[in-house]
């Protein structure tokens, strides 16, 4: 199969390669896929507690050229944006950006799963944070 | 307009190693240089057809037929009355399987094959379970060998054929045929053999071998594509086959249709180099084969081989490389040509049914390479491949989530996957 430019460049060079600390408050972290099936990604992210801005975002990702595209992408473009507009990338952005094929979509798919289950993780420990939560605990 | 169609751009590393490396020879072969020159003389002077009885152009072109029937029986101990030409194993194991069936209908109707067989024999099988017959597909072992007590015991009155591949296109797996052939004359229960990858490669006898049907192709040894043959046996006992194309009554009315000239050249010719070259080419592919080995297991940990080292053929290597998805292993030796079991890499987007039939594991299949080594592979090439392999499994490793999660100590096996259904 025939990679597009851009697919090839990300594996090449795929950008924010890398790990943060899973418990530190303003970091959220998404896991999603599974071994079997040939694709897990890891998406992290740190937001500013004051703006609600993503500040950094990091990836790691176990599948095919087209997995590690897509999530090293997702990182390039939640990085900067606020959780509102992050949550807004749909997987079809994707999909454009990078020309992936129809056999490749789900990789797509698993990207957006990925920022969304960062945003859900980080926003679970906000809320957990709260005093009031603090309190009940 | 240009006829030329160049579809691989060449270049050569500073070793002299020309890439890219075709190291797929389970896929198939480049025709050999000596083959092809004693294939052309029949595309042109000699165009006959090998069923003109009266006039020399008919003559040439039998005699060449006779020719390779005579090499290729040579090659595994048979009688060159015993071949049959084919256009190739697909049509071979069909016409073995589908021409017994039919033929012994009244005797019984259960056929015994393995979960591990090419898609040629399975599918074919698949089909006769539609029209009443009754199929058993034997689990392996986790070498990839066939149990012959389990294949006793799936053997019953109604049996009349057993077929079970020499050697694994995938896994290069060698079974013990010349045991299962025993167990199967003993009953007398028909042994048909696909033999595509293990012909020319290793030792083949269909009498030592107790064999009653074996197939083959040419392209996998050397020879073109578009041709191959099937033995049938024809006493002790004699093997009878309804066709499956019918016609002119050509190949002793089992195959119909105008014989392939040049492609049978090819092939008897491909057989001969085999038969001339094995105890030297085997001795020099499967030192290639364990200097891959020995250097991926020496720049590498947690690599996994798939199937039994021992009985395997020579050219034969099948790895998982765990942590490390297929497809983005194949992309980064984008120079080398070799397979994955991966999903991403399969028409089917399933992962390799071999390696799931050894209970590997989904994961490990997703993460498995087949290098085929052949008779045109070098040192050199090999040393490249095992450098580019472990560079970007190392690379890859970096980027995975799982490598860091094993690192860390979890156990992959525990975590809960948040999979979507794909």
């Amino acid at each position: 199969m025939a990679y597009s430019d851009k697919v090839i460049d990300h594996y090449n060079h795929p950008r924010n390669v890398g790990s943060m600390d899973k418990s530190n408050a303003e970091v959220g972290t998404g896991l999603v896929g599974a071994p079997e099936c040939g694709d897990v990604m890891k998406l992290q992210i740190k937001v500013n507690p004051q703006t609600n801005v993503i500040e950094d975002a990091k990836f790691k990702t176990f599948g095919c050229g087209s997995a590690i595209a897509s999530s090293s992408l997702a990182t390039e473009w939640v990085k900067g944006k606020t959780i509102d507009e992050a949550l807004a990338i749909r997987n079809t952005d994707i999909v454009k950006e990078l020309a992936l094929p129809p056999v490749k979509i789900h990789c797509s798919v698993l990207a957006e799963d990925a920022i969304r289950a960062a945003i859900g993780d980080w926003k679970k420990k906000q809320d957990t944070l709260k005093p009031v939560a603090m309190e009940a605990k | 307009m240009s006829t030329e169609v160049k579809v691989l751009q060449q270049t050569t590393t500073a070793s002299g190693v020309k890439l890219p490396i075709y190291m797929d020879n389970h896929a198939t072969t480049p025709v050999d240089p000596r083959v092809l020159a004693e294939m052309l003389p029949y595309f042109g002077e000699y165009f006959g057809n090998a069923a003109s009885r009266n006039h020399p152009f008919g003559w040439a072109a039998e005699e060449a037929v006779e020719k390779s029937r005579e090499r290729i029986a040579k090659l595994i101990g048979a009688t060159a009355k015993e071949i049959i030409f084919t256009s190739g194993a697909t049509e071979s194991n069909n016409l073995a399987i589908k021409g017994v069936a039919e033929m012994y209908r009244e005797k019984g109707n259960h056929i015994i094959t393995a979960a591990t067989e090419h898609k040629a024999v399975l599918d074919t099988c698949k089909r006769l379970e539609k029209y009443g017959y009754r199929v058993t597909y034997m689990p392996l072992q986790k070498d990839g060998l066939v149990d012959l007590d389990d294949l006793k015991r799936a053997m019953d009155d109604k049996t009349i054929l057993v077929t079970i591949m020499a050697a694994n296109n995938e896994i290069g797996v060698l079974q013990p045929v010349a045991e299962i052939g025993k167990l199967c004359r003993e009953r007398g229960i028909l042994f048909h053999s696909d033999a595509v990858q293990a012909v020319g490669k290793v030792p083949m006898d269909v009498n030592q071998m107790s064999i009653d049907l074996m197939s083959m192709t040419a392209h996998k040894i050397y020879g073109p594509k578009g041709v191959g043959a099937l033995y049938v046996r024809r006493k002790n006992p004699r093997v009878q086959l309804a066709p499956l194309i019918d016609g002119g009554g050509h190949e002793r009315g089992m195959r119909s249709g105008t014989l392939n000239v040049p492609g049978i050249v090819g092939l008897g010719k491909a057989c001969e180099l085999c038969m001339q070259e094995m105890p030297k080419e085997s001795c020099h592919i499967a030192g290639l084969r364990n200097r891959l080995k020995d250097k991926l297991f020496a720049g590498l940990d947690e690599i996994y081989i798939n199937g039994s080292m021992e009985h395997r053929l020579p050219g034969n290597l099948n790895i998982s490389f765990a942590y490390v998805e297929g497809e983005s292993l194949l992309m980064g030796i984008n120079d080398v040509a070799v397979s994955s079991g991966s999903a991403c890499t399969s028409a089917t987007l399933e992962p390799s049914y071999v390696l799931k039939a050894l209970g590997a594991g989904d994961d490990l299949a997703h993460s498995s390479i087949r290098f085929g080594i052949g008779r045109f592979n070098t040192e050199a090439e090999v040393d490249y491949v095992a450098n580019k392999l472990i560079e970007t499994v190392l690379r890859l490793r970096e980027l995975s989530p799982l490598y860091e999660m094993a690192k860390e100590g979890i156990d992959l096996k525990s975590v809960k996957w948040q999979a979507e259904a794909h």
